[in-house]
């Protein structure tokens, strides 16, 4: 099926179990433990040994001299694959770094070897036992330290590196009240639970892997290419994923090392990649520097509005897209934007959670809520004042939606945004400084062709066979929703399977498009079924009413399951777009509100309140939507306070790679948080008339935080995280 | 983790004659250190005697009004001993704010006082670290140490000690029961018992090697105010960048220790005698000679800080 007109009424809009406050369908399997992840899928093939995977120990250089002697000869050992014994490896597509290094070393904590045996102790005690000699060469390991060799990066999916409208640079020196500040955000790190794990199986020239992927069908590619095979002979399976925000987008050295470890040792083998490697081994969000500019008359309206970053990657990466929101975000006759790439031996910079948006929105919104200080204006009414809805570097292509001003409003009532006192440093409570901001949230849709399978069966029960993939986020019960309502059955009725190659090939889960990519998929599947299964009780599909198990055109009423008397009915099909997403800018929006409380002593800041109000067209199911927002405010939550990797600028690692240095929020530091959604459909996305949550519900959090700083203490932070040593010798002195 | 024996013991004697018996022996107790130092071969036993299940896990009174509290209590028990509530908030205090309710079940006595840095460095066996392999330098200096020590630090390391339980014992001046391979018993106090890291910070208490901890002894109570304030940049289950333990008189005297700024908990007596006079004052003198690193000289304000707060605070 093609989309590529906006949508009309359908089925879908019936709403009868679309759009319900639905409880996870796999949720019991999950909260008892019966969901198995990829490391335990004991059952899956027999005789599994363990993969112990060993990094490189420096940053840049060569292995000069591996001895395996001691590691071989361990109890237990069966097999160690380096990248000496592992034949000929391509590289795969999304990866920027070889998967197994040597003996060139790209960065550190590089998989350097696999070392296979009976037991996982044993395979660990063999692994420290493998003696490695380098020649480290000089790296570069500093962002700001390599700005200036930083480079005009190639587009990425489709961003330009640079855009340009009206004249900035004039626009901007003649505005009469200027903004030029430079931010940073720092290096992050996925730090999901459950780390990459796979464990591979060959069976003659057929690989199967069960491992915990985001993407089947680019990552079977990417493994094909990696090892030389045809994509045919290899089967990825990941039904359940205990969490990725955009680490498990791509394969990993876990999958690949799998492979080889299994084919070497003969048998299937199994491999988690150890929490203290996970950080330099696998992929992280981008650091970056970012330089605002924005210039605005004095009654607020912005007349230039710039935005440059830099990040770093290894060579052949690219850069994190901080500029992509500025280019939409706000109105302004005159704009630019620009991305700069310096080349850094850091380990492999890559999606993270809203990646571009989120750390460009750190900078950007803080900018935002500095401007309407300098104008004197409220800094909600200063963003309402720059509403656009048009692209405004293309003020031909409307917003298909956009409810921004609406958000702001519905939130400032619903926070007490009037009660604020907008001069800084006013509210006390007790030992605390009490302050509250704003932010908004800004996330593009975006749509992926998505196709699936289903199949119905005499007892009426639908089953959905698709490769797309429910990394904690609902999937599997938007999925059942849209087939419940589509062929007009109860929840129970619909089997969902997913995450498995041998499925159609789904949109996957990344950049919030999966919500409605894959249920878009599933709509054109049922589509068709409705017809095979009219067509099969000779009934005219357009006619036909599917409703409460049953079928009715006209007088004549059947059970769906009739339909499926002389055989299962199948049907599969894709949904693919035509250019609606190049006519209107597809867009998601929020806004947030924090209220902070910053120690008057100590400067420790703690959350105090959040709310966040979304439009994000229509919410297949807000209790899910609701779950999703919440983790991502959490994750903004921590992006403002206390998530940084440090960085070793001599020996070029991040230094506090486990989860008792890298910090995440823990409970107590997450308030209550409150999530409100906008009515909205948008007809130009999909027949789903729906877009994504997941990342908009990060995007502009860390901002709001930060601007509730400023607010509760006078104090400006510009450089993330915001941590206590950077308010100290400003706040007021202690009596 | 190379491959090691396990016994379990009894009693004391059969605890440090294990030990005698038995080359690279170490003992064990909850084992929430020992074991993830053994996953990453930072410690590697040959042995383990457990002395988790050792008949020290009593808190009693002493004969001169303190408490004796047994080297196996568990960490959970001994907050909530009500004893302990009543005459040490500030040590039921310290100890709530240490790790989480899981670890606190395991966790013991003895075994908290000889946890081991939480320096990044000495947690990654391919940097150079003098406490983990004496020798072989120390990548936290001029690296990332943020969370590292301002005072008593060397050239050789710089490294904190992260107990919370330990700075709320040295401010009610605690001593440490230990009895050796021959049977001979000791005490030291807290104050005592941790070593400067000089040339050889691989070595962190003044314990003989076998030495067994079987209790910590407190004095009898001092009263005043306690308060426990520890400073993190998440609200929990975080080391302390910094704490501060206070104990506050009526009249304004009383007494400081703090924690994440040395090798041990940091109190110095004679800054005690400024607490009239304010924070300043105290932490001048507390943290006199202090050398924090490039990244971590915010450690003094901070301290400062914290006090003046916690002085506030005791004064209601
Ligand atoms: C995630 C995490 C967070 C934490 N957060 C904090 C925190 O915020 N604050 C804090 O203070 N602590 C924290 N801790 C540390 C925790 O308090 C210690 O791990 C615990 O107290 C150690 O006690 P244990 O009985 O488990 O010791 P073990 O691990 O069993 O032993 C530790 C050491 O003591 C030796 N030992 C044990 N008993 C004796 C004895 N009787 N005589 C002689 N030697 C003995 C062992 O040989 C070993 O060297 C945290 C730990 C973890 C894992
Ligand atoms: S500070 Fe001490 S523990 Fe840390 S690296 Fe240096 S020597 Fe090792």
């Amino acid at each position: 099926m093609k989309f590529d007109t906006p949508a009309t009424t359908n089925p879908i809009d019936q709403l009868k179990v679309i759009g319900k406050p639905t409880n996870r369908i796999d949720g019991p399997l999950k909260t008892t433990g019966l969901a198995p992840y990829a490391y335990e899928r004991h059952d899956v093939a027999a005789n599994q040994a363990y993969g112990y995977v060993v990094g490189s120990a420096i940053a840049k250089g060569r292995i000069s001299s591996m001895n395996l002697d001691a590691a071989k000869a361990a109890p237990g050992v069966l097999a160690i694959v380096t990248a000496g014994t592992a034949g000929k490896l391509g590289k795969g597509n999304f990866n920027t770094a070889k998967l197994l290094g040597g003996p060139a070393i790209d960065h550190y904590h590089q998989a350097i070897a696999l070392v296979v045996a009976e037991t996982f102790e044993q395979a660990r005690a063999a692994a420290a036992l493998v003696r490695v000699e380098y020649a480290r060469s000089k790296g570069a390991f500093e962002l700001a330290a390599a700005l200036d060799a930083a480079i005009k990066p190639p587009a990425v999916f489709g961003t330009e590196p640079d855009s340009s409208v009206g004249d900035f640079a004039g626009a901007f020196a003649a505005a009469p009240v200027q903004l030029d500040a430079r931010y940073t955000t720092p290096d992050h790190s996925h730090a999901m639970m459950e780390p990459h794990a796979s464990i591979a199986a060959w069976d003659g020239d057929k690989l199967t892997l069960w491992t915990s992927n985001q993407m089947i069908a680019w990552s079977v590619g990417d493994m094909a290419k990696t090892l030389g095979i045809p994509k045919e002979n290899i089967r990825f399976d990941s039904p359940y994923i205990g969490g990725g925000f955009g680490g498990k987008l791509f394969n990993r050295a876990d999958v690949l090392l799998a492979a080889l470890g299994a084919k070497a040792a003969r048998r299937p083998v199994k491999v988690a990649l150890q929490r203290p490697l996970m950080i330099n081994n696998t992929t992280h969000r981008p650091a970056t520097i970012q330089r605002i500019r924005i210039g605005a008359t004095a009654d607020g309206k912005i007349t230039a509005i710039g935005h440059e970053s830099w990040s770093g990657d290894l060579p052949g990466g690219g850069p994190e897209t901080a500029v992509a929101q500025t280019r939409l975000l706000y109105a302004g006759a005159n704009r630019m934007t620009a991305m700069r790439l310096a080349v850094l031996d850091l380990p492999e910079g890559n999606a993270m959670r809203a990646p571009g948006e989120a750390p460009g929105l750190m900078a950007l919104e803080v900018a935002v809520d500095e401007m309407a200080e300098k104008l004197g204006i409220d800094p909600i009414q200063f963003r309402v004042i720059n509403d656009t809805q048009v692209d405004p570097e293309k003020p031909s292509r409307p917003f298909s939606q956009r409810q921004l001003n609406e958000c702001l409003k519905t939130g400032a009532d619903k926070f007490g945004w009037a009660r604020r006192n907008a001069k800084p440093g006013m509210t006390r409570d007790g030992q605390w400084l009490v302050g509250t901001g704003v932010a908004a949230a800004f996330r593009n849709n975006m749509n992926a062709p998505s196709a699936a399978r289903v199949r119905l069966d005499t007892a009426g029960v639908v089953t959905v066979e698709t490769d797309m993939t429910d990394i904690g986020t609902g999937s599997y019960t938007i999925i059942a929703q849209t087939a419940a309502e589509m062929m007009g059955l109860p929840l129970d009725k619909i089997v969902v399977k997913l995450g498995d190659s041998a499925f159609p090939v789904s949109a996957g889960s990344g950049g919030q498009w999966g919500a409605n990519s894959s249920t878009a998929g599933v709509y054109a599947a049922c589509v068709k079924l409705r017809e095979a299964v009219a067509q099969k009780l000779g009934m005219n599909p357009l006619d036909a009413v599917f409703a409460g198990g049953k079928v009715k055109a006209g007088r004549r009423s059947a059970a769906l399951g009739d339909a499926a008397k002389d055989g299962e009915l199948v049907a599969e099909d894709k949904m693919d777009y035509g250019d609606l997403a190049e006519k209107y800018q597809q867009s998601t929006f929020g806004a947030h509100f924090v209220e902070v409380g910053v120690h008057a002593a100590t400067g420790e800041i703690r959350i105090r309140r959040m709310l966040a109000v979304c439009a994000a067209g229509r919410i297949l199911n807000p209790k899910a939507a609701r779950s999703q927002v919440i983790g991502a405010m959490t994750m903004g939550a921590g992006s403002a306070l206390m998530e940084e990797l440090a960085v070793d600028k001599r020996f070029g690692f991040f230094v506090n790679h486990d989860l008792a240095g890298y910090e995440v929020p823990v409970h107590a530091d997450i308030p209550h948080q409150e999530v409100i959604f906008l009515d909205e459909t948008d007809p130009t996305t999909s027949p789903m008339k729906a877009k994504g949550v997941g990342e908009l519900g990060i995007c502009g959090v860390a901002a709001a935080v930060a601007n509730a700083v400023y607010n509760a203490t006078g104090i400006r932070t510009r450089n993330y995280p915001i941590t206590l040593d950077k308010l100290l010798d400003k706040l007021p002195a202690i009596a | 983790m190379k491959s090691f024996t396990y016994e379990r013991v009894e009693t004391p004697a059969a605890a440090t004659a294990a030990f005698a018996k038995t080359k690279g022996a170490r003992f064990i107790a909850g084992g929430t250190n020992l074991l993830d130092l053994m996953k990453l071969e930072i410690e590697t036993p040959a042995h383990l005697i457990d002395v988790s299940r050792l008949a020290l896990d009593t808190i009693e009174p002493t004969t001169d009004g303190g408490l004796r509290i047994g080297a196996m209590v568990r960490n959970t028990d001994l907050a909530a001993d009500a004893r302990v509530r009543r005459d040490y908030g500030l040590l039921s205090r310290a100890l709530v704010a240490g790790a989480s309710g899981q670890l606190r079940n395991k966790a013991t006595t003895a075994g908290n006082l000889l946890q081991r840095t939480r320096c990044p460095y000495f947690y990654d066996t391919n940097m150079p670290c003098n406490k983990r392999k004496p020798g072989s330098g120390c990548a936290a200096i001029g690296g990332f140490s943020r969370l590292h020590a301002i005072v008593g630090a060397s050239d050789a390391c710089i490294a904190t000690h992260p107990s919370d339980m330990a700075v709320a014992m040295r401010a009610l001046d605690a001593w440490v029961e230990t009895v050796d391979g021959a049977g001979k018993t000791r005490s030291v106090p807290v104050a005592d018992f941790y070593r400067a890291p000089g040339k050889t910070p691989h070595l962190d208490t003044v314990l003989a090697p076998g030495e067994l901890i079987t209790a910590v002894t407190l004095p009898k109570p001092v009263g005043g105010t306690h308060i426990y304030q520890k400073v993190r940049d998440r609200a929990s289950y975080a080391f302390a960048l910094i704490s501060v333990a206070a104990v506050v008189q009526k009249d304004g005297s009383g007494r400081v220790a703090l924690g994440g700024v040395g090798y041990k908990p940091w109190r110095i007596e004679a800054a005690e005698a400024e607490l009239p006079r304010g924070a300043k004052a105290v932490t001048a003198k507390l943290l006199a000679g202090a050398k924090p690193s490039h990244e971590n000289a915010y450690k003094l304000p901070l301290v400062e800080r914290t006090l003046a707060g916690v002085l506030a605070q005791a004064r209601g």
